[in-house]
């Protein structure tokens, strides 16, 4: 079972769950920028975390044989801080960067007037850089940040065949499917989805522009969540076909939007002697 | 999926010529194309992007226009065409992901002739990214590192896999250093009480520290910057 985790939070997580991916089938993924944890003050810690994501952490995936891709922008909860929100400003230079495959996590958390500015501001840039979105729906008053999300996104240059909404559930993946945008649903322990309601859901929606995530951080969450779904799918009926799609083909279909991905890991042993030429014929 | 081996640590010591021909030859035609633009962009320093500039931009999108294989090399000759100085290097690297940065290290050889950039060295040398470890090691830094970094370059090429014909200039600079032999030693040492094999790369190195392996005639060229 081959496995791409569409958002997935690595640097808030440690080398043994990078082999315990690799182990469980995981050959890609994608970390989009978020909230810490901790508020952050300045956007220079922005760049530090955005510099992390294109730096460090797909150093690291490689070393275990994972792709690593990632997405920017200024979270949500952020997007309420006017000591944060100038990394707007920044985003532009990121977001022509190789591998990063879409402008995310962005949308609503309390649904204020500064995360309405956030949320079309980014959909622009997504727009101007070819970029699709990715797009969370908040935890609190679910449903009615859903359809204000849509709306928003119905206003955007973007169109909804370029954005995931992400976060879905029971209650918001209707109106997200008729809305045409790709559905993003993560798999947790304890919150979000379990595995068993995702695999109803599936069987009432279908595999089509479906993506699974695990959604792991810092928080109480399972990096091997997303094999937990397919293990559960293939138990109740799914073909290793409706895995593969949900796992790996909708996920590279969606980032592949982006132009960017590039599913190839760099050998990082260091071991390798280089071409002739390029080491100058020695 | 194959593990795709990055692209070789010689990128700064390859004359600029050569790997453009290397380049002409491999790429396919939409690459080719927008190489000579990228190119021609840079030389005449020519429009923008939002607030960076065409060649910055083009240096950020060359793996996803060239390949990944391919991207060092083509970022070299952006950055030349540019004619990027110490002040434009700085900005890329520092802006970059650790493929432009790695690609700005291979440029030094070919772009900076003091000692002006060497905080980019020294940055790089800081990472455990072995592929910024190991394009910090090349010519600019045998030019201009001192003694005790150098040493000290070495050394973290041997703790962290990075083979040491990596390091440029290796012979010449290791050649009868008696402080980079006893560290050497000391490492050796260390990882034998630890009950793990020592690296063959460090007998090697240290068999290039004795002075008596060396011709007369190279001693006086011997550097202890």
């Amino acid at each position: 079972m081959r496995i791409f985790d569409p958002h997935i939070h690595m640097t808030s997580r440690t080398t043994d769950d990078y082999r315990a991916m690799y182990t469980a089938g995981v050959r890609a993924v994608v970390e989009p920028s978020f909230w810490l944890g901790q508020p952050r003050t300045s956007p220079a810690s922005f760049l530090d975390y955005f510099d992390s994501l294109l730096g460090w952490e797909p150093f690291r995936a490689a070393q275990h044989g994972i792709a690593h891709h990632c997405t920017i922008a200024l979270n949500p909860k952020e997007a309420n801080d006017p000591r944060c929100t100038p990394v707007l400003d920044e985003l532009p230079r990121y977001l022509v960067k190789d591998r990063v495959v879409a402008v995310g996590e962005i949308g609503y958390d309390s649904m204020t007037p500064a995360e309405d500015t956030a949320l079309a501001a980014q959909l622009q840039l997504a727009a101007d850089h070819g970029l699709p979105a990715l797009v969370h729906t908040p935890h609190r008053d679910k449903l009615a940040g859903l359809r204000r999300t849509l709306d928003v996104v119905r206003e955007s240059a973007l169109s909804p065949e370029h954005v995931l909404v992400d976060h879905l559930n029971e209650t918001t993946v209707k109106e997200a499917k008729a809305a045409g945008c790709w559905l993003g649903f993560s798999v947790y322990p304890e919150t979000k989805m379990d595995e068993e309601r995702m695999v109803a859901i599936l069987r009432d929606y279908g595999p089509d522009q479906v993506l699974v995530n695990s959604a792991a951080d810092w928080g109480r969450s399972d990096p091997l969540k997303t094999r937990k779904v397919g293990d559960l799918m293939l138990a109740e009926g799914f073909t290793e076909d409706d895995v593969d799609r949900v796992l790996w083909r909708n996920p590279v279909a969606f980032y592949g939007l982006s132009g960017r991905l590039d599913l190839e890991v760099d050998a990082t042993d260091a071991t390798h002697e280089g071409n002739s030429i390029l080491r100058g014929g020695e | 999926m194959t593990p795709r081996p990055h692209p070789g640590p010689g990128t700064s010591g390859t004359p600029l010529a050569d790997l453009h021909t290397h380049l002409t030859a491999h790429l396919d035609e939409p690459a080719r194309t927008w190489l000579a633009r990228a190119l021609d962009e840079a030389a005449a320093r020519s429009g923008a992007h939002g607030p960076i500039s065409a060649w910055e931009l083009r240096l950020a999108e060359a793996g996803r226009r060239c390949g990944a294989e391919h991207a060092d090399a083509v970022r070299v000759l952006i950055l030349h065409a540019a004619q990027a100085g110490p002040d434009a290097l700085t900005r890329v690297y520092h802006q970059g992901t650790a493929a432009e940065r790695r690609a700005v290290l291979h440029a030094l050889p070919h772009l900076v002739t003091g000692p002006e950039a060497l905080p980019l060295v020294e940055d790089a040398l800081r990472t455990n990214d072995t592929r910024l470890v190991a394009a910090a090691v090349g010519p600019y830094a045998a030019r201009h590192l001192d003694a005790h970094n150098w040493r000290h370059a070495v050394l973290k090429c041997l703790f962290t896999g990075v083979p040491v014909d990596t390091v440029a200039d290796l012979h010449q600079r290791a050649r009868a250093d008696t402080e980079l032999a006893r560290m050497l030693d000391d490492y050796a040492a260390e990882r034998t009480a630890a009950g793990r094999p020592v690296p063959e790369d460090l007998h090697r190195a240290l068999a290039l520290t004795d002075s008596k392996a060396c011709k007369a005639s190279d001693a006086s060229e011997a550097k202890e910057s």
